[in-house]
Parts: structure tokens; C-alpha cells; sequence
């Protein structure tokens, strides 16, 4: 059990969870993730870190109610079952930080993609290292820690699929003059990171960060496999940054909807009860 | 009495479920013996003078001895006799590979069946537990702790010869809930839990601290554990699953025999697990054999390919009986080639006979026979082809690993100070009592070097 300090909703449907654990906060570094089990029965959940604080050790996470194991993570009030880290590789660029001295760097972020970018841009900013950010999400409620991002001196694009914030359109649409970035980093929704490689490819080098289905984050369940340059990878040993350029999206977007139909009912059902049992003909639960 | 039985050749079978019910639960399949059964099985036991089966029991327990004991309907005695060596033999007398081991070497099997040792060594464990005996007892705290990375049998053996002899100990482990394989891997209907919760019990009761959620490399290194302990056994096994390497493996539906597992015997109700209708697992070890089972109790249609033939497959001799009772198909000498798709869904798997070999050293070679192709449907998939060592442990020290990820150990010792390693880690994936003995062998070591 870990002491939860906070577990509020910041926009619709996305919420900051912030425990204390101080193994994970020791040791932790930007682009690392936690698994968080909500329950004794739950499931487990990999969620990315937006902050740690290493003198407190509270450890800050955010993530957006998805379907019934994000939706049970929401009613927490005092404590967590469990709390698993820091799993996964520090990011590339924080452990190279010394060879980016002067050099720019472009963040793309898509949706709650943005909590993991943060810590990677205040970490490089404060070695020396220029950065800006695109950062974008499907509408202006879903916009969130503009407050924070304010406060890093780093130049920024808000775009919104809809336009009912910052500018219209997608992230990619906002990406221009890449000539003068030497790296290029993009978090969030796999179909964008997709995109924001394809813009880039022959461009800048680029690196995302995959946050597929897991079970343990230890590499012991093969679940999280990605294939990377014809080679099968797991994102929570040999990630979970890759090289975008080299990773089969298409692959990882097909593996991300295993058990959609599982979580959407069971999503439902805590919402409604046990009302989709089959009666519609159209779906054979029991 | 005694002389009459021991001429009879059959053994006492274990009772067991019903094969037609069973495999609509997860309840244990062997009910054990009880105690008329088990005193009938104990006495066609000759009570050899130079037992062979004690040289075939990897940790020597003294079997014609314990039973003795059952002969003469002595719990406690017997219990005794075998927690000697062995501090969890309601595990090791579900889980060993008797019938390679020591019932391999008793001569009774020579003329027809051996006796039944796991069978009893699981009945002496099972009445020990009703009557509540205890026979640790735990020396005074000496003072020295000890770091033990991984609560699987290895890890709980090393731990409790340590906590005995007056070691402070404290074990890690990376998942949320103890004992490792026996816990994640092993299946209900053939080790239930409450039988491993009762084992870690004893542990607990010895004073052991057991810290959940912390897999070792990451959330701490070994440096950090050596600076804190007085020496660190690494015990944490082979987790890593291997995965053929063939067309369309990264396919919905192409699961590793771990993830299932791991979904269905630790993460319990709540998990979701992909529901195919027919599924084939590759691989005839025990774990294939507790993937395909586990997804029988749960409506799916199992096959189990494997590319030699049923003679030399790893698995349990029971366990095979067990699956063949429970109308698992079975598909010997047949090598998968391809997986087969339909956009990222599965509709079956190409196969292709094979052929065994044998080559003038006495080796086994596999062949495929050509144009034997076919194409196997089904919509799952499951891997059950070994493991590798768990690649984490070393992350932030210098610890010596082999290039096939072997931790490596001179007599328990790895090349770093005060640093032990056994078990899968060490040796890559074997069976549970191996484990159990390395853990062993390492804390005799560790008390050696600590004493000095």
C-alpha cells in the first residue's frame, strides 16, 4: 500500500495521481514509467511520470479514464495497492544530455502525452539544451498544464483538432522549420506519433514513446512486443523510447486494441451496471 | 501385513477429479491419499538398505524413512524426517518430476510401478498441515542480514536456512504478490495458492521481511542491496519468454505461455484475457502443458504441437496423463512454420512434419520432412518454448553474466563480493526442487563466508 496525496480531476476525464514512494522517486529519471495497481484484484496499469520530488517523494502521474481499469483508479481516496518502478529506460536524450549542449530539440506532444514531455524539457532546458513544443489535443478541454508550460522557457504551439483553442489543426500541421532542430521527440497517441515520424523521416532523428498493454514491466510477458526495424522488442525492457522511424505503427495501433472490447464493456457495466448482457443480439457476454 | 503388502506391484493410485468436471474449474485435480490409501501405498515400500532412491532425490531426503513413519501412521515423525531437508514438501510433492527423479531409481519400478514418494511426501505435508505441526525452530538473531532478490522457491529456500540459523532476512520481489513461479506460473488445479501462502506463512513467522513491487536493477541496484546487506543472494529465475521468430508473430492472438499464465493465476478476475475458440500452444514443457490446461477450463479448444515426440517431452509425466484425460489434442513431430492471418487476426497456423534423428553421439536432431505443409486453423496462439533469465538484475553494476544471460557463479558466488546467485538465473529454466536445492546450497555458503 502507498499513500495517495492527491487524485484529482485537472479536465474532463484526465486526473493527477500523486503517491509517495519513495523507492521509485530515489531512483527515477524522465521518460521512466510506474505500473499502478489500483486494487488487490485490479489490473495493472503502466502510466508514465510527470514529476518526482525528490525531497518529499511524491511521485506525480496523470492519466485519462480509458475504459474500467482507469475508471476504478478514479475512486481512490487514501491509498494504492501498488505502485511499480521506475521500469523502463531514461530517455535517451537525458542520458546523452552532455552531447546536447546548444543544440534544439522539438517536443511533440498529443493529448495527456504532454505529462511525460514535461519532465524531459525541464530536465534538458536546465543542462543547456534548446527546446520547443508543439503540443496539441483533440479540443480545448483536453488542454491541460498550460500553466506549467508557461513557466519553461521554451517556445510552444497549442493546436486543437476542433480550433476551440490555440490554433486549428493537428500537431503535425504545426511542425515547420525542421531544418533547424537536431532532434526531435514525440509522445502521445500512437497514430500521431505515426504521423509526426513521417513528417520527420530523412529530417530530424526522432524518438517516441510507446506506452502499449502490459502485464509486469519486468519483460516476463511478451505482451508490450513492438517490432522495430524487422526485430521484436518489448517497450518495458528495450524501451520505451524507439526510433520512430524504424518502428511498425500500424502493427502497434492493431496491438493496442487486443482487449478494447473487454475494458469497453467492463467500462460500461461499472458505469451502468450489468445492463449489456447480450440483449442486443450483438454481443455474447454472459 | 507388512511383508504381504510389499510384494503387491501396483501402486496405490491418487484419487483424483473427474475428468468430465474438472475441466470446468480450477480446483485441484489430485485429491491425495488418505490415510488408509497412503498407509496401503507405504507399506509395498521394501525399506531398502542402500535406498537408491534417496541418491535420485536432488536434496536427499531420507524417503525409506519418512516412510517408515507413515507405516506406522507417524505424522509427525515423518514430517519431521522430510522437512530435514526439505522445508516445503506440499510444493515438491505436487510439483517434482518424481518419475525422473526418485521414484525413477526405486526397484520396485523395475518389476512394475514405484512407489508413489510424491504422493506421500504430499500426503505427510497435507495431514501436517491439519494438525498444525511445527518443527523449526529458529536460532537466535545473529546480527547479519541478508538481501534475497526474488520470491520464488530458490529464493524461499535460501531464506528460510538463513532465517533458521538467526539471519536477518529480507526478500524483494518485482511482482505484488510472493513466491514467484509457484505463485504467477503454476496453475490452481495443480498448486494451489493457499498452499504456497501457507509456506511464505512460515516464512513470515520466521521473521522473514518480504518488500513487494521492486524489481531489482531498477528500483534498486545490487550495489545498493550490497551496501545494506551483509550479502545478497540472487535468485531470480528465467521470466524471459522466447518467441520462435517465424512470420506473424506479433499478431493479435500470439500470446506467450507467461502472459497467460500470469493473467490467469495472478491477476485473477479482472484481467482481460483474449477468448479464442481454438487455440494451439507450442511446446510440450509444463508450462505448455498448465497454458493449454488453464485455457481448457476456460471453454477454449486446445491443440499442443510440438516438433518431437511424446517420449521426449519435458512435461510431468502426469501432467501429460492429466491432459490427455481433459481431451487436449495433441499434434507430435509438427513444427510450426507460419503464423497465418487475416489482417492482424489469426485463422491458423502452417505446419510441417518433422522427423527425429539420431546421430552417431547419441544426439537428436530434428528434420522437417518436405512437402508435408499444412495449414492448422485457429484464432490463438501461445508460446510455450522456454525462458531466459530475467535481463533487469544486472542494470547498474558489474555483475558477470554469459552471453546466454547465465548469471555466472563459482560455488553460489557471482564475481561480486558478498553476491550470490542460483536456480533459473543461474542455470536457465529447470524445475522447482533444482531451484529450491541451488537456494540451499547458497545459504550454506553464505553462513560459511559470513562466519568467518
Amino acid at each position: 500500500m502507498y499513500k495517495v496525496v492527491k487524485n484529482e480531476m485537472i479536465s474532463e476525464g484526465i486526473y493527477l495521481l500523486e503517491v509517495i514512494a519513495p523507492l521509485v522517486v530515489k531512483k527515477c529519471l524522465p521518460g521512466q514509467f510506474c505500473i499502478v495497481m489500483a486494487n488487490e484484484t485490479s489490473e495493472r496499469i503502466p502510466l508514465t511520470i510527470y514529476k518526482y520530488d525528490r525531497d518529499t517523494f511524491i511521485l506525480s502521474m496523470i492519466y485519462q479514464v480509458v475504459g474500467a481499469s482507469t475508471l476504478e483508479l478514479t475512486s481512490l481516496k487514501d491509498e494504492i495497492y501498488s505502485v511499480v518502478g521506475p521500469l523502463g529506460n531514461p530517455s535517451e536524450l537525458v542520458i546523452n544530455v552532455d552531447t546536447l549542449k546548444n543544440k534544439r530539440v522539438l517536443f511533440v506532444a498529443g493529448g495527456v502525452g504532454i505529462a511525460p514531455v514535461m519532465p524531459q524539457i525541464t530536465y534538458l532546458i536546465s543542462h543547456g539544451v534548446l527546446c520547443d513544443l508543439v503540443y496539441g489535443a483533440k479540443t480545448k478541454k483536453l488542454i491541460i498544464l498550460e500553466d506549467e508550460i508557461k513557466k519553461i522557457a521554451c517556445d510552444y504551439v497549442i493546436m486543437t483538432d476542433d480550433g476551440s483553442y490555440g490554433k486549428k489543426g493537428t500537431v503535425v500541421d504545426a511542425m515547420d522549420n525542421l531544418e533547424k532542430y537536431d532532434e526531435c521527440v514525440a509522445i502521445g497517441p500512437v497514430v500521431m506519433m505515426k504521423y509526426v515520424s513521417l513528417k520527420t523521416k530523412d529530417k530530424v532523428p526522432t524518438i517516441v514513446s510507446m506506452n502499449p498493454i502490459m502485464v509486469d514491466g519486468t519483460g516476463m510477458c511478451g505482451a508490450c512486443r513492438l517490432i522495430v526495424d524487422g526485430e521484436v522488442k518489448f517497450a518495458c525492457v528495450d524501451g520505451p523510447e524507439f526510433d520512430g522511424h524504424q518502428l511498425d505503427f500500424d502493427l502497434a495501433i492493431e496491438r493496442m486494441n487486443i482487449y478494447k472490447t473487454f475494458e469497453g464493456r467492463k467500462y460500461l457495466e461499472m458505469l451502468e451496471g450489468k445492463t449489456h448482457h447480450g440483449g442486443c443480439g450483438e454481443c455474447n457476454h454472459e | 501385513m507388512v511383508v504381504v503388502e510389499s510384494v503387491i506391484m501396483n501402486k496405490v493410485n491418487m484419487r483424483t477429479l473427474d475428468k468430465n468436471t474438472r475441466i470446468y474449474n480450477f480446483e485441484e485435480v489430485n485429491l491425495g491419499y488418505n490415510k488408509s490409501e497412503a498407509i496401503k501405498e507405504a507399506s509395498r515400500c521394501l525399506n531398502c538398505q542402500n535406498p537408491r532412491c534417496v541418491k535420485g532425490c536432488p536434496i536427499n531426503i531420507y524417503i525409506p524413512k519418512f516412510i517408515e513413519a507413515i507405516k506406522k501412521d507417524d505424522i509427525k515423525l515423518a514430517y519431521e524426517i522430510i522437512t530435514e531437508n526439505n522445508l516445503f514438501p506440499g510444493i515438491c510433492g505436487r510439483v517434482c518430476p518424481q518419475e525422473k527423479q526418485c521414484e525413477s531409481m526405486c526397484i520396485k519400478g523395475f518389476k512394475g510401478d514405484a512407489i508413489s514418494i510424491g504422493s506421500l511426501e504430499r500426503y505427510v505435508a497435507d495431514e501436517a498441515r491439519k494438525l498444525d505441526i511445527k518443527t523449526i525452530l529458529k536460532k537466535k538473531n545473529n546480527g547479519k542480514s541478508v538481501a534475497i532478490v526474488g520470491s520464488g522457491p530458490s529464493g524461499l529456500s535460501c531464506a528460510s536456512l538463513l532465517a533458521v540459523e538467526g539471519y536477518s532476512v529480507t526478500i524483494y520481489e518485482a511482482l505484488h504478490k510472493a513466491g514467484g513461479v509457484l505463485t504467477y506460473g503454476i496453475p490452481e488445479f495443480r498448486l494451489p495458492k493457499k498452499i504456497v501462502n501457507k509456506e511464505i506463512e512460515k516464512l513470515v513467522n520466521l521473521g522473514v521481511n518480504f518488500i513487494m513491487d521492486a524489481p531489482i536493477g531498477k528500483t534498486l541496484s545490487i550495489d545498493d542491496l550490497r551496501n545494506e546487506y551483509d550479502a545478497v543472494y540472487l535468485a531470480t529465475g528465467a521470466g524471459l519468454p522466447r518467441f520462435m521468430g517465424i512470420k506473424n508473430e506479433c499478431a493479435n492472438g500470439v500470446f506467450s505461455a507467461n502472459e497467460i499464465l500470469t493473467r490467469i493465476n495472478l491477476m485473477g478476475t479482472n484481467t482481460p484475457i483474449f477468448s479464442g475458440k481454438k487455440v494451439l500452444v507450442v511446446g510440450c514443457g509444463n508450462v505448455a502443458l498448465d497454458a493449454a490446461r488453464s485455457l481448457k477450463r476456460l471453454g477454449i479448444n486446445v491443440t499442443i504441437v510440438y516438433r518431437r515426440e511424446e517420449e521426449e517431452a519435458p512435461a510431468r509425466l502426469e501432467e501429460l496423463k492429466h491432459a490427455h484425460e481433459e481431451q487436449i489434442e495433441f499434434r507430435f513431430l509438427t513444427l510450426p512454420k507460419e503464423i497465418l492471418v487475416d489482417g492482424n487476426n489469426i485463422t491458423g497456423v502452417k505446419v510441417i512434419k518433422t522427423i527425429v534423428e539420431c546421430l552417431e553421439d547419441g544426439k537428436k536432431i530434428i528434420k522437417e520432412i518436405p512437402d508435408t505443409e499444412e495449414n492448422i486453423a485457429c484464432d490463438m496462439v501461445v508460446m510455450a518454448l522456454g525462458t531466459s533469465p530475467n535481463p533487469l538484475i544486472k542494470e547498474g553494476s558489474a555483475l558477470s553474466i554469459s552471453d546466454a544471460g547465465l548469471i555466472e557463479v563459482n560455488e553460489s558466488q557471482t564475481n561480486l563480493n558478498g553476491v550470490y546467485a542460483g536456480g533459473d538465473a543461474v542455470t536457465g529454466a529447470a524445475t522447482v526442487i533444482l531451484a529450491y536445492e541451488a537456494g540451499k546450497k547458497a545459504a550454506r555458503k553464505i553462513i560459511e563466508d559470513t562466519s568467518i
